[in-house]
């Protein structure tokens, strides 16, 4: 099927497609008197546009970041050395405990 | 389309109404609430239009009926509001209106005026019986203070030093003293005391003694500290300049008898006042009571009556009257889609006043820009009203106010998540665990 991020993003993206394109239409047949039909349907894509784009910033934005989290070189140290057992020198070393 | 994107279509009609018919259509139509009618005489003062007359009764009803209901507020009633909304009455019944109004309001004004005058009654008996019941207590001392120095003139008396002197001066003689007892509001007294010293050059002798209860003043209604005093003196001169001084810082003087049984025949002829009053007292509120409560039923459908009426009356102002056809005639905005239904408002009123003649709507053709109308609900009419306060849109113009349904609420949250997530948020869990650590350390 690919990367989980491109399952992610097709699913996403059909879903406020559905809401934003497929609603509306439906809509058109339901609603098809009521004066308020007009209404309906703008808050339906309006809906969709808005929080569509919203996920899809902050989606994208973290698939390929430009910053990540800052940290302090000895911090650094500290989680590779604790975490990856990766000493100073730049070796692997066997943890005891 | 009947829809928020852009303006209605708008059209200006011509409409010709009969003099007989012009009230109850005009009712219709406002009651529709699609017309826009255009001022046709602008340059006309407006107490030189046709309808001044009624818009003026139309006024000394309102007036009558704002006095109503603050009568109606300070008694603390509550008014029935059934939220009806009553059709305005045809012009005959406006008499049966004014009638009603104006004899209310005469009995409210005749009983607050008896009211306010009993109330000054009762206050005067009230004072009096407190200067009754105190100067019983004076009358001893001065008594006493008498029977000690007409006795033993030469022991000085620092209490009673003007008597004292007084007496010691005249020791032997027969002493006449006279006296004036009133009431003064309490925080005068220094004052009074001082002023009196001062003119009478020491030589009359004030006591005084506080009222507990606090008296209802008639006029203001608010409740004062008052105090009892009277006043020993001998002479003429002096009794003149005391009761000027008292007049001076209005304090009502009581006539007081002399001898302990006068006083107390007053006292009870008083108190047998003072309970005939409050009996009478209470039935004119009650009179009152009854009379606002029954108001205050109606109060509220007579408001939106008179202001119906107002309304049409300065509508009818706007019209030109062509006298050599009877009938008025006037120009007004109206959607195209709504034409039927305004024609079938002008044949029901038509109906109501009971005309031969129907009125006539006439389209005309224009190159005026005619006024913007969006159609709304209870729904949109939030958001248009918040998009009208940046500006009106012009007629046919794109209406924003669609999408700001979503979008407004999109970013006051987006904004709130800013304002929580990295304000408080933050503030929180840097704040909180500085106390916490200090504590654990």
């Amino acid at each position: 099927m690919g990367t989980r991020a491109e399952t992610t993003f097709i699913v996403v993206s059909i879903f406020w497609a559905f809401i934003g394109i497929v609603c509306p239409i439906l809509l058109q047949f339901c609603m098809g008197k009521s004066p308020n039909k007009g209404i309906v349907q703008i808050m339906f894509i309006m809906t969709a546009v808005c929080c569509y784009l919203f996920w899809l910033c902050a989606f994208l934005f973290q698939l390929n970041p430009l910053v990540g989290p800052q940290l302090e070189s000895n911090l650094i140290r500290v989680m590779q050395y604790e975490w990856f057992g990766i000493d100073p020198t730049g070796h692997h070393h066997v943890k005891t405990t | 389309m009947g829809s928020l994107f852009r303006s209605e279509d708008m059209t200006l009609c011509q409409l010709f109404l009969q003099s007989e018919a012009a009230y109850a259509c005009v009712s219709e139509l406002g009651e529709l609430g699609l017309v826009q009618f255009r001022d046709l005489n602008p340059d006309v003062n407006a107490f030189q239009r046709k309808f001044v007359n009624e818009v003026r009764r139309c006024d000394e009803m309102e007036r009558k009926l704002r006095f109503l209901e603050k009568e109606i507020r300070k008694d603390g009633i509550p008014m029935l509001d059934t939220g009806d909304n009553p059709d305005a009455p045809q012009p005959r019944e406006m008499i049966d209106l004014e009638a009603t109004f104006e004899k209310l309001e005469s009995e409210m004004n005749d009983v607050n005026a008896n009211s306010e005058a009993l109330k000054k009654n009762f206050l005067e008996l009230t004072e009096l019986k407190h200067i009754l019941r105190k100067t019983q207590a004076f009358f001893d001392e001065a008594d006493h203070h008498t029977m000690q120095a007409m006795h033993d003139p030469l022991i000085p008396d620092d209490d009673v030093q003007l008597l004292g002197e007084e007496l010691g001066r005249h020791a032997g003689q027969a002493l006449k003293l006279g006296f004036v007892a009133g009431v003064i509001l309490r925080e005068r007294i220094p004052a009074f005391e001082r002023m009196l010293w001062r003119v009478c050059r020491g030589n009359v002798f004030l006591k005084q003694a506080e009222i507990d209860t606090r008296l209802e003043d008639p006029i203001t209604g608010d409740r004062v500290d008052k105090t009892v005093f009277i006043i020993f003196f001998q002479g003429e001169q002096l009794k003149s300049r005391v009761k000027k001084i008292c007049e001076g810082f209005r304090a009502t003087l009581y006539p007081c008898p002399e001898t302990q049984s006068d006083r107390r025949e007053m006292s009870i002829g008083v108190m047998t006042r003072i309970e005939d009053l409050n009996t009478v007292l209470g039935q004119t509120q009650d009179h009152r009571h009854r009379l606002l409560v029954a108001a205050a039923k109606n109060i509220k459908v007579w408001f939106i009556k008179v202001r119906k009426i107002k309304a049409i009356y300065h509508t009818l102002n706007m019209f030109n009257l062509d006298v050599t056809q009877k009938c008025l005639i006037s120009e007004c905005w109206c959607p195209v889609a709504d034409l039927d239904r305004i024609q079938q408002a002008l044949k029901r009123g038509n109906e109501r006043s009971g005309s031969s003649v129907p009125s006539i709507l006439n389209r005309m053709s224009t190159r005026q820009e005619p006024p913007t109308y969006h159609r709304l609900n209870k729904f949109t009419v939030v958001f248009q009203n918040i998009v009208d306060a940046y500006g009106v849109a012009s007629y046919r113009e794109v209406n924003p106010a669609p999408w700001t349904i979503i979008s407004f609420p999109f970013l006051f949250a987006i904004m709130f998540g800013e304002i929580v997530g990295y304000d408080f948020s933050p503030m929180d869990y840097h704040i909180i665990p500085v106390p916490v650590c200090n504590h654990v350390r």
